[in-house]
């Protein structure tokens, strides 16, 4: 037997035949390009998403809550799908992003996009903070590290005055976006967080298939040797987690003016976890997977509601589920069907 | 400043670093030969008080019996969970046991919130350890004297064993390298297999030990593992006498701040933890990574 976890015959999480998507042109010059597969999915994707208010047995707010979380495990995925790196505590940037922005929104005034852009910033610089900490680590220690000072926002937001304590800010206006659109109205709203979320979307497309996303596969697979090639991996892995941070803020910033509050549910421990099964079950490293991960699990969530603690339960099962036969997730496994990487 | 409230915080902390230094060493233990950080010794923990109620409630098993069973069955059940899950996961990436052990501690943690509710049951001393000796300068209670005292025992019988025997020698061996272990003879995979039942069974232990003192409650591993985990950065992974020192060490200075500057007193070890980091990233008794 080898070295239980150890050895040369393991396999990463990562590896890219495995799971993560080949990169999409062999020539550097190309890599902006979308691929038809990639293009076509985004098609459909969006489609559906527009088709949404027009359908009445849809609940928006239900849409409008899954699309905020799926940007988070897309800007999650950025970290554990090109990095390599599980941040075991990404609800500090989605739960300070919303404490952030509902606190500008209501007690400062701002309108709606500057307390998203607010969040958004605050998060941004949390995680410049954390990353610097963090990043000179790896593997199991990065995770424990990313989650201790999540825990610690924890804390800080329970206990600080502004944060309003187990009550949260509630009662966040909406407000009127750019002085045009009064987001009170419920399409208007989801349409606000549809443009937010592709937006995202497409900054990590963006991100992650441009040659700065190449170095980091590239540090992924062989730190030591993008290093010996002249790349600064601890500042391209430092960027990533600045981005991942940033987009996770803008996710939570917009999730607390559409649910017109902020939480400790958003900074908490098991939100952590929550996006890190959402990922892991649609798929770690690939394109789309993020979405419909995040879009299974608040539909499960959704309808195992008045089950209580079973909920637990069956998020504990999945994750097992994953771990042990489905470690490709369901755009993973698709990906393979089609023999395109999604 | 009144010296008692600063002893009884200090007792106080000694009793949380009893419970930090036994969970990181189970932390530890396990994470040296298997090389993944087991997620679910929080549920665990708590499944070991669980286990020290049932006995008391259905089969009218009290305390001293409870300190003995609860560990052997919580450590059987980490032993299927070994046999019929981590195992599978050794040749990957060591982040797939941390998740896969996550889910366990979600369903563990799920079927006792399911059946008790969150809140607490209470769990009574043992007759012949209720009351308090009177130091002079303070009142000890007799239960919290004796978890401290018993948590530094078998931590340092832990170390002992591992540091200075023969079959210590074989678990540190495999740690270093399995294979040339393997090839001399030694049953490995069923050494693996012993050691996370034994680390889960120190966790259990310290459930019994912690069920009189707080309530028994199916949160009170999750609440807890996380301020371990921290404790486990700072001492280093894999470092015995690291995690046994910065427990009980840490503990203390919690205890501290709690007298001296209340507010930070949740936080202060995240805070030490960050320091930690800047200077010595592989944590205070670790080897670099």
């Amino acid at each position: 037997m080898t070295k239980p976890g150890g050895g040369e015959a393991r396999t990463s999480v990562l590896d890219p035949g495995a799971l993560g998507p080949a990169s999409p042109a062999t020539a550097p010059e190309r890599v902006a390009e979308w691929p038809a597969h990639h293009l076509a999915a985004f098609g459909v994707m969006v489609a559906v998403l527009v088709a949404v208010p027009f359908v009445r047995q849809i609940y928006p707010v239900f849409v409008m809550k899954a699309l905020c979380l799926a940007l988070f495990a897309c800007a999650f995925n950025v970290l554990i799908g090109y990095v390599g790196l599980l941040s075991f505590g990404h609800a500090a940037f989605l739960g300070a992003a919303g404490y952030a922005s509902a606190h500008a929104a209501k007690v400062w005034g701002f309108p709606p996009e500057a307390a998203i852009l607010f969040g958004t910033v605050a998060a941004g610089g949390l995680g410049a903070v954390i990353g610097t900490l963090a990043i000179r680590s790896r593997g199991i220690y990065f995770a424990n590290i990313t989650l201790a000072f999540a825990q610690m926002i924890f804390f800080f937001s329970l206990q600080a005055t502004f944060t309003g304590g187990e009550d949260g800010i509630q009662s966040v206006p909406r407000g009127t976006l750019l002085g045009v659109f009064d987001l009170r109205q419920t399409t208007t709203m989801y349409f606000t967080v549809l443009v937010i979320f592709l937006l995202g979307f497409l900054v990590i497309y963006r991100a992650v298939h441009s040659p700065f996303g190449q170095v980091l596969k590239a540090i992924r697979e062989n730190e030591p040797r993008a290093v010996s090639l002249g790349y600064r991996a601890e500042q391209y892995k430092l960027i990533a987690f600045v981005l991942s941070a940033t987009l996770s803020g803008l996710a939570g910033a917009t999730k607390a003016i559409v649910f017109q509050l902020a939480s400790l549910t958003d900074v908490h421990w098991t939100m952590s976890g929550e996006v890190v099964l959402m990922t892991l079950l649609g798929g770690l490293g690939t394109v789309f997977g993020p979405v419909a991960g995040a879009f299974i699990l608040i539909g499960l969530e959704n309808y195992l509601a008045q089950l209580g603690a079973w909920f637990t339960i069956v998020q504990g099962a999945i994750f097992v589920v994953c771990v042990l036969i489905f470690r490709r997730g369901v755009v993973g496994e698709l990906g393979r069907l089609l023999r395109k990487p999604l | 400043m009144n010296t008692q409230a600063l002893f009884s915080q200090l007792l106080i902390g000694l009793i949380n670093g009893a419970f930090y230094a036994l969970l990181s060493l189970g932390l530890s233990v396990i994470f040296g030969l298997l090389n993944i950080i087991n997620f679910a010794h929080g549920a665990l923990y708590m499944m070991g008080a669980f286990v020290a109620y049932f006995l008391l409630q259905w089969a009218g098993l009290g305390y001293w019996a409870a300190l003995v069973i609860a560990p052997l069955v919580v450590g059987l059940l980490g032993i299927v969970i070994e046999r019929s899950m981590l195992r599978w996961l050794y040749q990957l990436d060591h982040l797939y046991g941390l998740l896969l052990t996550f889910g366990v501690a979600l369903v563990i943690e799920g079927v006792f919130r399911n059946e008790f509710g969150s809140s607490g049951l209470p769990y009574t001393i043992p007759s012949q350890l209720v009351g308090s000796y009177n130091l002079g300068f303070m009142f000890l209670p007799t239960y919290r004297g004796w978890v401290v005292v018993l948590s530094l025992v078998i931590c340092l019988a832990t170390w002992y064993v591992i540091e200075r025997t023969k079959l210590g020698s074989y678990l540190r061996a495999a740690t270093e390298n399995p294979t040339l272990v393997q090839a001399f003879g030694v049953n490995v995979p069923r050494m693996v297999t012993l050691t996370y039942g034994f680390g889960v069974a120190l966790a259990a232990l310290a459930g019994v030990l912690a069920a009189p003192i707080y309530q028994v409650n199916p949160l009170m591993g999750s609440n807890l593992i996380i301020v371990v985990f921290a404790v486990v950065v700072i001492g280093g992974l894999g470092s015995i006498m690291g995690s046994i020192v910065t427990g009980f060490g840490l503990g203390v200075v919690e205890g501290f701040t709690k007298v001296f500057y209340p507010e930070a007193s949740n936080t202060v070890i995240f805070v030490i933890m960050a320091a930690v980091l800047l200077v010595r990233p592989a944590g205070l008794f670790g080897r670099a990574q």
